[in-house]
């Protein structure tokens, strides 16, 4: 599979997720939003970004219930829990919001 | 649905690269962690390398990574077990290791060391404590 982004096509694997990490510019997060029904809002890139940057530090997405530990811890409780999470990504926070991030699947995610 | 916790220990023994045994390692590590299991791991004869802070596998065509093991106070996973003898075997001390450590959430994120130095004799004792223990 394949995702067209600013003319290039960027090679996914058979779930969706970018196959070179590299790939990744912001608006393959849109675009995958797009395809998903969703409009990325500020509170939205908020998330993606961290997941980012946790890849960035310890090379691995985070399952979901590390994710929203390390959300709350960074962020406030009011961001750190389930309902808001899902809230934003309702494919689910790990692996909804990895794939927009151009991660891998959430290590501990079955 | 009653749910029985049991006590899950890793035993690695294998240097970090080279094979993929390490890896393997820490990956189920982090998926059994998302079971709500109690895990803990043990680093023993060159299995201690794998925590050896530093590393760079520039010459060796594999992902360092390292980094990762510090990931997994975040998976709750702060019981690590590393033999005396086997550091000392190998011209080691607890310095030359990460310092990994993880966060207790009920005590407002105060840091705690993840690391445990324990004698052979001990680390014999942990391990007949466990339910399960994987070795690789």
């Amino acid at each position: 599979m394949a995702i067209e982004i600013e003319g290039k096509s960027l090679e996914t694997d058979e779930e969706g997720y970018l196959v070179n990490l590299k790939d990744w510019v912001p608006a393959v997060a849109d675009a995958m939003a797009k395809e998903d029904d969703l409009e990325l809002t500020e509170e939205h890139w908020e998330i993606i970004n961290f997941l980012r940057e946790y890849y960035e530090e310890y090379q691995i997405a985070p399952a979901v219930r590390v994710l929203t530990k390390a959300v709350g811890k960074r962020m406030g409780k009011d961001k750190g829990n389930s309902k808001y999470l899902y809230a934003l990504f309702p494919y689910g926070p790990g692996k909804q919001a990895c794939r927009f991030a151009g991660l891998p699947k959430p290590t501990g995610c079955i | 649905m009653a749910e029985e916790i049991k006590n899950f220990l890793y035993l690695n023994r294998r240097a970090p690269y080279g094979t993929i045994y390490a890896w393997e390692s820490l990956e189920v590590v982090l998926i059994g962690a998302a079971f709500d299991q109690k895990v803990s791991l043990a680093f023993l004869d060159d299995g201690v390398f794998q925590i050896v802070k530093g590393q760079d596998t520039t010459g060796v065509d594999m992902k360092n990574f390292s980094p990762t093991y510090a990931a997994l106070g975040d998976y709750d996973v702060n019981q690590l077990y590393v033999e005396r003898e086997s550091l000392e075997e190998r011209g080691l001390t607890v310095d030359d290791l990460m310092h990994l450590t993880w966060e207790d959430e009920d005590e407002d994120w105060a840091e705690k060391d993840s690391i445990r130095v324990v004698s052979r004799a001990e680390l014999a004792k942990i391990i007949e404590q466990q339910d399960v223990v994987f070795s690789f």
